[in-house]
């Protein structure tokens, strides 16, 4: 039972119902229309699978170990995806599962996509969607495996590093281009995210009760404590390595495509 | 000296309306102060809780142009200096009389929370504990229990799931108590199904509103949710705990 009758402090119930005269709805509307943005190009670019590889450079969104190599590029490390694999399915889907249910269950984008999308609630004092809600304890109980979706991301990382070591060596020679310093940034970014995780967080040290009973313990505060500066900016990695990782496919892309040219040390591709 | 006009909702639980009333403001000048303009002048049946004026005692909560605030800790200043600053009571706690509302609920949810209990005195006689261990908890303890989270949390707010889940506030005392150094008591089966850490889904707004800015969110219920996770959801966590023991 509601702690007051209907109208008795003059609030009033329902979706989006609110007394609030600030523009509350800009960021839940900024949310939805830069992760829908974001969720259209990926998938764009997900279903082509072509022009994801220029030079020495790959697109993040098809990492080195899953599609067929590029020519003049590094192997496949897994090798080619079996024939019967279906063609909707592309490599970069494949290789999408991974980050992409570490950031659905991601602490940070619950908030965003929860006010965003189904506006429980859309904003703080803002009316939450009728419903009967049971929060995180049924359909959602999921999210509590986010840490699974981290151990995923964390194993993708060295991956990725690799991905953008290979961008320094064009045919074996080395040197640098513009797109080999996109790459790299991708990676800072994707880790500076990674390793802010709240699960992370946790992990490293935010599970113990005393961080002075012993050497270990000791160790794993210092780690939670660097792991608490990067958290304390878990939205700004969150949104920086989302649209930098999307940034970086569409410079390859664009490579590829012969639209733009990269300035790079090796003369050209 | 310039007029200010506030709209008070004036009223009980039989039911109410909102009235304005213009005042004559000084510089500097709060919400609460305006309130208390308007009693003196106009309205001296007025009823609001306020104590310190310095936001400490967490008596003055209420909602401000629909934004739950402190009045004392709300300049009029922020407002245009036109606008009509719209006060209102708390909407999840029951109204006793115009700004005054119950918040009677929230002690009982205090007494729920098994207390501090901790382990037995070292040989000496003494309880240690390094700054490391109880700096995490300290942030917790700034709270002034003004239930600006509990009235702005949509669990409590929208859906009313009192039964279910005991607020942020209390999630924060429960992560006070369980990350204490001293303290042996398991709390966790109850975080998981008395007090409802499932039913949070971390939108964050009982940090927003925070005035003593506690991290409620990612650093008290967050910690206590992967604990509950640690408990009851995580395969590894559980097969590691029976090989090598612990809670």
């Amino acid at each position: 039972m509601a702690a007051n009758p209907t109208g008795v402090g003059g609030h009033e119930n329902g979706w989006a119902k609110t007394f609030r005269t600030d523009n509350w709805w800009v960021g839940p509307a900024v949310t939805f229309a830069g992760l829908s943005a974001w969720l259209l190009y990926y998938f764009w670019a997900a279903w082509t699978d072509a022009n994801y590889a220029a030079g020495p450079y790959m697109s993040p969104f098809y990492p080195f170990y899953l599609h067929h190599a590029p020519e003049g590029g590094h192997a496949a490390f897994f090798g080619m995806l079996p024939g019967w694999w279906p063609a909707l399915i592309s490599p970069a889907l494949v290789a999408g599962f991974a980050p992409g249910a570490f950031r659905i269950t991601c602490y940070y984008y619950r908030k965003a996509y929860y006010r965003a999308f189904f506006g429980t609630p859309p904003g703080c004092a803002v009316g939450a969607r009728p419903q009967d809600y049971r929060g995180e304890t049924f359909l959602l109980v999921f999210q509590n495996l986010h840490r699974y979706a981290l151990y995923g991301a964390l194993l993708l990382l060295p991956y990725l590093y690799y991905e953008a070591a290979m961008g320094f060596f064009h045919e074996g020679e080395f040197g640098v281009g513009l797109g080999s310093i996109i790459m790299v940034m991708n990676c800072v970014f994707l880790s500076f995210y990674t390793l802010g995780c709240h699960a992370w967080r946790h992990l490293v040290g935010g599970q113990l009760n005393c961080f002075s009973c012993g050497a270990v313990p000791r160790l794993r505060y210092g780690a939670w404590q660097g792991v608490t500066k990067l958290n304390e900016n878990h939205m700004r990695w969150a949104w920086t390595s989302l649209i930098w990782i999307a940034f970086t496919d569409l410079y390859i892309r664009l490579v590829a495509m012969g639209v733009i040219t990269d300035p790079n040390t090796w003369g050209g591709f | 000296m310039p007029n200010r006009t506030i709209r008070v909702w004036r009223g009980n639980q039989e039911g109410g309306k909102f009235e304005e009333y213009t005042v004559e403001v000084g510089e500097g000048v709060v919400v609460l102060d305006v309130i208390h303009l308007a009693q003196a002048e106009h309205a001296n049946d007025l009823a609001v809780r306020w104590n310190c004026k310095a936001g400490k005692c967490g008596s003055c909560s209420m909602e401000i142009n629909g934004k739950p605030k402190l009045g004392c800790m709300t300049r009029v200043s922020d407002y245009g200096p036109d606008e009509v600053i719209t006060v209102q009571p708390m909407k999840t706690f029951p109204v006793i009389k115009d700004l005054v509302t119950d918040v009677s609920w929230n002690y009982r949810q205090n007494e729920r929370i098994k207390p501090f209990t901790p382990r037995p005195r070292d040989a000496d006689g003494q309880w240690r504990m390094t700054t490391e261990d109880v700096e995490r908890v300290q942030e917790f303890r700034k709270c002034i229990e003004c239930f600006l989270c509990q009235n702005t949390c949509h669990v409590l707010r929208d859906h009313d799931k009192r039964d279910q889940f005991v607020g942020p506030r209390f999630m924060i005392r429960l992560a006070q108590l369980d990350m204490h150094p001293l303290d042996v008591e398991d709390r966790i089966p109850a975080a998981k199904e008395e007090y409802g850490t499932g039913y949070c889904n971390i939108t964050r707004c009982c940090t927003e509103v925070c005035p003593e800015h506690i991290n409620i969110t990612d650093n008290g219920i967050i910690p206590m949710k992967e604990r509950v996770v640690d408990r009851y959801y995580d395969p590894i966590a559980m097969i590691a705990r029976k090989l090598f023991g612990g809670k």
